[in-house]
């Protein structure tokens, strides 16, 4: 996905976990072909990363929210009311150029996530609770704001649908878009101060109190970062599917804490890295087309994801359990 | 030596939480190319002075100054800019981050991109531990290092930073002698250049070898801050504790009666091997040693809280079932965990529910639990262990700390046990309240109950025990009687040296 994704050969059990994922997907990609060729066409193989975009962009932000070891659960209400929000503004300007409605969507998300960030910080309650309650918030804003109506594709102007499908040499712009987003925070958490902060935050909370780092700070950008890209994802989402109501995106944020989480997140923050959760977001949606392919039934594709849950988490307990007592047993000369 | 201006001075804080006052009127300076010690017995208000130099507290009075200047510290950021590296008593280090990372955590080199540099980081590790003189990988993450490992860290992260005023809360607790040895030649090295060293221990050699004047705190006050040339270690004492010990100690003599608790080699791999020993009616056993040599652990094991890999463990004679805690108790087997807080009691819960929790089923009445009987429970051991209470229907989380202490002792003295292991009894305790409680576990021994004391002060071991099993790194180190248990001889055994002198 990143150039990161090739460095140096995988060295400490953090990055077996991506390459775990990678297997996964070779083996799906691979047993799937060998049944349906087609599942390897152009266009599948299209389908499959335009699925994955705005999933992705949104994983990316609840990455960075897990890693402080907090949670974001309002991301689907903040992608529709973003969607909402910039659908009703280019149906009654239809001239405004992509740019506008994309810095809408990342201003309303920006704006979303930063409550979240105060009450989480300032009104010292639970992210799981705070975020709960903004779900309903937001979702409950988005449903009164658009009263029942809805915005359909014939009034959205040309240009602002077909970005979606639009490409730069071969790329779909969502996909490009993607790849930025999950390559950039990548490098900001792995490379620059302030992420690897947000490590140490989520690592041990007190250390990072008395290490100085400025944990109010940082928490608020978490939580602006993954409120902003789950408004752009509601910019994408509606030049996507070009019909937009108050119901869109509902139930988004399971599959996105599942892309986190599958992703080699730790859910107790300090582990894992932006682009695993990405490459969690791609999977999830290869299993969704796979099983269409293969011709299962879909209600297996929920239980599927699920077992994929509890794997991810048993491996990280395993890992966990192993490498204490392996330390154990070494540094305790008895 | 000494400038005249001091790199920093403390000047008449105070700071109290809630009721208590944990520091009242303390002033010291520290002078730049001095090590300064500060000494107080455990609870005296050391933590809270470093805290507030450390701008985790701000002191409710006083103020502290940096070259003369009054400073504001809003939080460790800010000590952390005006030159302070503090290496705390238990290490603050992120365990999912490498060692390397670890040590530059807040000021990583950066290349031109303003990226972190990692060679430059790894480099810089490793420069300070070749400083050190020890070898830990800066690759490596820092969970699961040993813990004085994880010490030798936070000082090789203190040195990062080239702070000129270094706070140092017992760093040695955990080192070993020529670790020691080492961290105290790189301290002076920095003193030489100019630093300004405070300095925290229990051990009185670590402090006439290293600094040179001395603050002594007793109960949050100031007593006195002199040089250390001249006052002999005696000197010291007296005025840290400042009363007659017996008082503090009311030991009571008591025959010892029938074996009721004996341990036979138990091991639990990695934790602790081959630990045996008993403990007969009427006696207070003490288990002492350094922190992580593992004497919680053999006791929450014996408990049947933690498991056990071999060994027995025999009540007045029968073999326990391994591993729990519901055959211990029926045994007649209570324990009084460290940490009253997280373990010991249900803070919400009023004071009545908490007293009788152990012994719900045989107050209930076909499964339902009648206000009444819980009530005069709770009620008889409250007023026998004077707990001082407004209603029994408050919250525990009302009380002080010494009186939640004793509602912690009335709910397990309450099932009538013939065993009482107590994990830190008077951890966080005032003075006055201590005494009481040592009060109680002696008449509680003289009775005839079996008691096992861990606890990590040793004018308390001393006190308190009849004998004192001394533990290193998860073995018994040694045994020691009433009569052979002196502050060196427990010592010296936790740290696994030789008398010397």
């Amino acid at each position: 996905m990143t150039p990161i994704a090739f460095q140096k050969p995988a060295r400490s059990l953090m990055k077996t976990r991506e390459l775990g994922i990678v297997l996964a997907l070779v083996l799906l990609i691979v047993y799937t072909t060998a049944n349906n060729h087609r599942f390897l066409s152009g266009q599948s193989i299209r389908d499959n990363l335009l699925n994955t975009a705005i999933l992705a962009v949104m994983a990316a932000g609840e990455a960075v929210v897990v890693i402080t070891r907090n949670i974001d659960l309002s991301v689907g209400s903040v992608l529709g009311i973003s969607a909402w929000a910039s659908a009703t503004m280019v149906s009654s300007h239809q001239g405004l150029p992509m740019i506008v409605p994309i810095v809408v969507g990342l201003l309303v998300g920006a704006l979303c996530g930063l409550l979240n960030g105060i009450l989480v910080r300032y009104g010292k309650v639970p992210a799981l609770v705070v975020t709960l309650g903004t779900l309903y918030i937001y979702r409950g804003i988005t449903y009164s704001w658009a009263g029942g109506k809805q915005v359909n594709a014939d009034k959205l102007p040309q240009h602002f649908l077909d970005f979606a499908n639009a490409s730069v040499l071969g790329v779909p712009w969502l996909v490009l878009i993607a790849v930025v987003v999950v390559g950039g925070i990548s490098v900001l958490m792995r490379n620059y101060r302030s992420g690897r902060e947000l490590y140490a935050m989520g690592s041990s909370p007190q250390a990072a109190e008395l290490a100085g780092i400025r944990v109010a700070r940082n928490l608020l950008g978490a939580f602006i970062l993954s409120g902003a890209l789950a408004g752009l994802a509601g910019v994408l989402f509606a030049a996507r599917f070009g019909t937009v109501d108050a119901a869109a995106g509902t139930g988004y944020e399971l599959n996105v804490v599942a892309a986190v989480v599958v992703g080699g997140v730790a859910v107790f923050g300090g582990s894992g890295t932006v682009w695993g959760a990405g490459l969690g977001a791609l999977l999830l949606t290869v299993i969704g087309s796979a099983l269409a392919v293969l011709d299962i039934n879909q209600f297996w594709q929920q239980a599927i994801v699920g077992f994929l849950i509890i794997l991810a988490i048993c491996a990280d307990r395993l890992v966990a359990v192993r490498i204490a007592r392996s330390l154990r047993k070494r540094d305790a000369h008895v | 030596m000494a400038e005249a201006e001091a790199l920093l001075e403390v000047h008449d804080v105070t700071k109290s939480f809630g009721a208590v006052a944990a520091v009242q009127g303390v002033s010291f300076p520290l002078y730049g190319g001095e090590a300064h010690a500060l000494v107080g017995e455990n609870g005296a208000g050391k933590s809270t002075i470093v805290k507030m130099l450390a701008g985790v507290h701000r002191p409710d009075t006083g103020t502290l100054r940096v070259k003369g200047a009054d400073v504001e510290f809003a939080g460790p950021a800010d000590a952390k800019a005006a030159g302070i590296a503090v290496i705390y008593q238990e290490p603050t280090l992120f365990p999912d981050l490498s060692v390397a990372e670890n040590i530059a955590m807040g000021n990583q080199p950066l290349t031109r991109l303003r990226q972190i540099d990692r060679k430059a980081m790894h480099t810089n590790a490793e420069a300070l531990f070749r400083r050190l003189g020890v070898h830990i990988d800066p690759n490596r993450p820092a969970r699961g290092l040993s813990i004085a490992d994880q010490q030798l860290v936070e000082i090789a992260k203190a040195l990062s930073s080239e702070a000129r005023i270094l706070i140092m809360d017992e760093p040695t607790a955990a080192l070993s002698g020529v670790e020691v040895e080492r961290l105290f030649a790189v301290v002076r090295s920095l003193r030489d250049e100019g630093a300004a060293i405070m300095f925290i221990s229990h051990r009185f050699e670590e402090i006439t070898e290293l600094c040179e004047r001395v603050t002594i705190m007793r109960d949050g006050k100031h007593v006195a801050t002199e040089m250390v040339a001249d006052l002999t270690v005696d000197d010291m004492i007296r005025r840290m504790v400042g009363r007659d010990l017996s008082a503090l100690f009311p030991k009571q003599e008591v025959t010892p009666g029938e074996i009721v608790l004996e341990v036979q080699g138990l091991s639990r791999e990695g934790v602790f091997r081959d630990i045996s020993f008993d403990v007969r009616a009427g006696e207070i056993v003490a288990l002492a040693g350094l922190v992580g040599a593992g004497r919680s652990e053999v006791m929450q094991a014996v408990f049947g809280v933690d498991p056990y890999d071999e060994g027995t463990v025999k009540v007045s004679g029968k073999r326990l079932k391994p591993g729990s805690p519901r055959a211990a108790m029926a045994a007649g087997m209570a324990l009084v965990p460290e940490d009253r807080r997280q373990q010991g009691l249900i803070m919400e819960l009023s004071i009545e529910r908490n007293v009788t929790l152990p012994r719900v089923r045989k107050l209930a009445r076909l499964g339902l639990l009648f206000g009444g009987e819980e009530r005069r429970a709770a009620a008889t051991w409250t007023e026998k262990l004077q707990t001082k209470l407004g209603n029994l229907s408050d919250a525990v989380g009302t009380l002080s700390g010494g009186n939640q202490q004793k509602v912690v002792l009335a709910k397990w003295l309450s099932t009538g046990p013939r065993l009482l292991i107590v994990d830190e009894p008077t951890r966080g305790i005032d003075v006055g309240t201590k005494a009481e409680v040592h009060r109680l576990m002696s008449s509680l021994a003289a009775d005839g109950l079996a008691v096992v004391m861990v606890s990590s002060e040793l004018p308390e071991v001393l006190g308190m025990a009849d004998r004192v099993v001394v533990l290193r790194e998860g073995r018994i180190a040694t045994v020691l009687s009433r009569d052979e248990a002196t502050e060196e001889s427990v010592m010296y055994a936790a740290m696994g040296q030789q008398v010397t002198a």
